[in-house]
């Protein structure tokens, strides 16, 4: 595959100079009655060849959609996720709509009205009736997607810290992430980056008894419906924790604790059942089945969520990444009770 | 006012008779006269264009084949593209660099700095600017800068690789990253001497257009493209300053210990002592002259478009008043629309909300003037020169980039789109394509004015063509990698097997890429070329109506060689009829420039 592009862009490139020679030569001898101004020919072919762009562009518009839309992201696993997803597709049809239409009239009328022998121009500079019209279409549209928009936004990003409540802190450094839970008193122990030393990673207080029963981990795990509020810190440069399948994302500032909740709707297991995923999975092993820089366990590939750095933060900034599972309820207090607390950590060193 | 700078300016003329000849240096080098440091502009943007387009290469080809070696990267990059493998950090690098070189160098000072300079004087009716010598600094001091920041690339620890918008604390710490040593600090000194250039420019441009107009060019019959410099040069007064104060105390951050953008960081196994200082303030800072830059870019590029498609559709510009009022709400509201780069930086989500709600409004005016080009091209008789297809492509782009500013600038939306190539590929079509189209349409509609030659239509026309296809190539189909979560700024996407599916696609994004560069080759050779052998040009080759195409083809001091005409009427009057519908009101010509009196068989119109 990557053998034969290189041919096609070593071929295409050999066209191109090609060509360009014999433009030059064409090019060279100066006709005493070229005037390098456009004449009635030249405006006769431009004019058609913008109607054939436009063809292309609308076929490019048609090959994107049709061969690369089922890359967008899976049905979103969070709850808002799916009004996210629904505001986004009624933007992007509007937004096609406006394309669809803006581009024909510009392309349209470079072709309908190219320059020709005789042809008189209309003087036409003004008419407010147009001129309002289409600032008003755009004012209501605008301000339908504001609003709606703006419901959306101060749903998500208004968290109410409810008993149900699960508060994880997810840490940042170059280059990975740590997620800490709050433990059985449902609080996180205080923490600066000033009191790091040794196994405690984090910075954690080691005579605050709330930070006693903190878990510190380095595998996400969620379980499915119930809210989550995550509080980030960095402990070095700015990173941005990136949720892509919870369409969730917020960045992570040293010095300040910043935070986002969702609520998780979709375990690991059914997303890899789903048929986006199945179908999915599929075309990537295909792919690395004939990879030859991919070699054993990672040649079968399976789903799993994952959080990734989405702020450039250093030169291992492209993999800097964490695992993400979503599970049920049992499975995830049957995996939080065998995880080690702070204050055994510290007591094993 | 204007009457008595008039005067002034006809005392000056008289000189012209006997003034003395000038050197070689005063005249290529250390030249104060508007129209040479135009050249000069132009050249030196176009030299930063290729360097920086160069950079975008080499990163589409490591993005391309990410696992494969290239002798180029050992070539051009040398130890740190080591046995033709390209290290992570220098990725970053060029990123870094082809983004600041891009907006910067190439489509402010060369697109504003080269436009604004030959066509104020010219297009007003003034002999040059208000001060030569301010001119003549301001394009030395962006040569130094260039230099500088180009000279960054031969430093030890590499150059700065922060990303162009350079956020501490990555910036600040050369224990996070190696660019942010002594490449980061020419970064800085490079950018802090050309802010100056660029304020030296435009309090001229200001100065030179409010006080230097000829008499009867009222600012209601200023070609749109003064307008356009105009409020860019304001825009640039407003928000350059605050990015040099950024500059400065991230400058005070990394060398005198302060804590302005620094707190609570450990690394390397160390505690430092910055305590109280915020890294979102910092972003506050740049984007108050970031969003604005992005239409000190843009509006030149518009400006320009205006004159082009109204000279070559013999029409006048559709809603004269309405673009000039547009122009006008777009240079407020670049203002205040800053934080929709920072929805997700951690900000109060109340002002996510305000943010929202100034950002799509700037749709409004944009979209007037997007309507009112097509409404110009409509019934008209369209002449299409090279410059007029540049145009057509920016409105073209102008609109497909624009469109996706209506997802990114929605809070909501932004949260996953934020930071992914859909980000990418927006700003590329929105700025910079239709910005560089803007380049291209100026330099070859004034080509004429301002080396006296025609450049080569044909090579023009094959440039266009290439580009067009090219750049809707390269980022139409970037947007749907970017809606599947694609993060900008990886050096490579294998470490996550989820995106194996999308490497044909950026495959195929690296094909048109490299097609759409080589395009340009046919205008470097066409440029160059025509500089020495092209077509000699007549006095109005586009058959105009402004000022600029009154003057001589061979460039004098001063412009006009006797006085300065005298302005009558607005610059679109194309294709005016008489008032008994018989003919042109002039007889055979579809064109009256400014300079002609009212005759008696036409309406007046209030310009």
């Amino acid at each position: 595959m990557t053998a034969l592009l290189i041919i096609i862009v070593v071929a295409l490139l050999g066209i191109t100079f090609w060509q360009l020679s014999k433009i030059f030569k064409l090019s060279k001898p100066i006709d005493s009655n070229d005037t390098q101004i456009a004449d009635n020919k030249d405006n006769q072919n431009q004019g058609k060849i913008f109607l054939a762009f436009i063809v292309f562009l609308y076929g490019l518009m048609i090959y994107s959609f049709w061969n690369l839309s089922k890359f967008y992201l899976p049905e979103a696993s969070s709850e808002h996720g799916s009004e996210y997803d629904q505001l986004f597709f009624i933007s992007l049809a509007i937004i096609m709509f406006v394309q669809v239409i803006t581009q024909f009239l510009l392309h349209w009328f470079s072709y309908k009205y190219r320059g020709k022998e005789g042809r008189k121009a209309l003087f036409y500079a003004d008419n407010d009736k147009l001129e309002f019209i289409w600032t008003i279409i755009p004012v209501i549209v605008l301000s339908g997607l504001i609003i709606y928009g703006l419901f959306g936004w101060s749903e998500i990003m208004n968290v109410e810290e409810t008993d149900d409540t699960l508060v994880i802190e997810i840490y940042a450094y170059q280059f990975d992430w740590r997620a800490r839970y709050s433990g059985e008193d449902g609080t996180l122990g205080e923490a600066n980056v000033r009191l790091i030393e040794g196994v405690n990673q984090l910075g954690l207080n080691e005579n605050d008894p709330y930070s006693q029963d903190d878990i510190i981990v380095n595998e996400l795990h969620l379980p499915k419906d119930r809210p989550v509020l995550f509080k980030f810190r960095s402990q070095d440069v700015l990173h941005s924790a990136y949720f892509p399948f919870f369409r969730s994302q917020m960045n992570v500032v040293p010095g300040m604790v910043t935070q986002f909740g969702f609520t998780p709707t979709t375990t690991s297991k059914e997303i890899r059942n789903s048929e986006y995923m199945i179908d999915k999975v599929k075309r990537i092993n295909e792919i690395r089945k004939n990879d030859d820089n991919v070699s054993g366990d990672d040649k079968t590939y399976e789903f799993e969520y994952y959080l990734l750095c989405n702020k450039i933060c250093g030169t291992s900034h492209y993999n800097m990444q964490m695992k993400i599972v979503v599970e049920t309820e049992e499975e995830y207090q049957k995996w939080i009770s065998e995880q080690q607390t702070f204050k055994e950590l510290t007591a094993q060193n | 006012m204007s009457v008595a700078a008039q005067t002034l300016a006809n005392d000056h003329s008289h000189d012209d008779g006997h003034h003395h000849e000038q050197t070689f240096i005063e005249k290529y080098i250390f030249s104060t006269d508007h129209k040479m440091i135009a050249k000069q502009y132009l050249i030196t943007g176009l030299i930063m264009g290729f360097i920086g387009i160069s950079m975008s290469l080499l990163m589409r080809l490591q993005l391309a084949w990410p696992n494969e070696s290239f002798w180029i990267y050992e070539f051009l990059l040398g130890r740190f593209g080591k046995d033709g493998v390209m290290d992570p950090s220098i990725y970053l690098a060029l990123s870094t660099i082809h983004g600041t070189i891009m907006v910067f160098y190439v489509l402010t000072a060369g697109l504003s700095g080269t436009f604004s300079n030959l066509l104020i004087p010219l297009q007003i009716g003034a002999r040059d600017m208000a001060s030569g010598f301010l001119n003549m600094v301001s394009y030395w001091l962006f040569f130094i800068s260039s230099v500088i920041i180009v000279s960054s690339f031969f430093v030890e620890s590499g150059p700065a690789s922060a990303g162009w918008t350079v956020y501490p604390p990555l910036s600040a710490l050369p224990q996070a990253i190696g660019g942010s040593g002594l490449g980061m600090t020419l970064w800085l000194v490079a950018i802090t001497i050309f802010i100056a250039s660029s304020l030296l420019g435009s309090l001229n441009y200001i100065v030179t257009v409010l006080n230097l107009r000829t008499e009867g060019m009222s600012m209601t019959r200023l070609p749109l493209t003064i307008w356009a410099f105009f409020v860019t040069a304001i825009i640039g007064v407003v928000s350059f300053p605050v990015l040099l104060s950024a500059g400065l105390l991230l400058l005070m951050d990394r060398s005198f210990g302060t804590s302005f953008f620094l707190s609570d960081i450990y690394i390397q196994g160390e505690v430092l002592s910055y305590q109280g200082g915020s890294p979102v303030l910092y972003e506050h800072l740049f984007w108050f002259l970031g969003h604005p830059e992005v239409y000190i870019v843009l509006l030149p590029a518009l400006g320009i478009t205006s004159q082009v498609i109204a000279t070559n559709s013999r029409k006048p510009i559709f809603g004269y008043r309405a673009m000039i009022a547009s122009i006008l709400a777009i240079a407020f509201l670049s203002t205040v629309v800053w934080g929709h780069h920072m929805f997700v930086s951690g900000m109060n989500p109340f002002l996510g909300s305000v943010f929202t709600f100034t950002t799509l409004l700037i749709a409004i005016p944009s979209g007037v003037k997007a309507f009112n080009y097509i409404t110009t091209l409509w019934k008209g008789n369209l002449q299409m020169n090279p410059g007029m297809l540049f145009s057509i492509g920016l409105v073209s782009t102008f609109i497909t980039g624009g469109l996706t500013g209506i997802i990114l600038g929605d809070s909501t939306l932004d949260i996953n789109v934020h930071d992914t190539y859909f980000v990418i590929a927006h700003f590329h079509l929105v700025m910079g394509i239709s910005a560089l189209y803007g380049l291209f349409a100026g330099v070859y509609h004034w080509f004429p004015k301002m080396f006296g030659r025609m450049m080569n239509k044909n090579l023009g026309y094959v440039h266009f063509w290439i580009t067009a296809v090219g750049a809707y190539g390269i980022f139409f189909p970037m947007h749907f990698i970017g809606m599947a979560g694609l993060p900008r700024r990886y050096y490579k996407f294998t470490e996550f097997p989820y995106f194996d599916d999308l490497a044909d696609t950026n495959v195929l994004i690296s094909v048109f890429a490299f097609i759409t560069a080589a395009g340009q080759l046919f205008f470097v050779y066409n440029f160059v070329s025509s500089i020495f052998y092209g077509k000699k040009a007549t006095r109005n080759p586009w058959r105009s109506n402004t000022l600029e195409w009154t003057t001589p083809v061979e460039h004098i001091h001063g412009n006009w060689p006797g006085e300065i005409p005298k302005v009558y009427r607005w610059p679109y009057d194309y294709s005016k009829r008489n008032n008994e519908d018989t003919d042109y009101v002039i007889p055979g010509q579809d064109y009256i420039p400014q300079n002609v009196p009212l005759r008696e068989n036409e309406e007046e119109l209030n310009h």
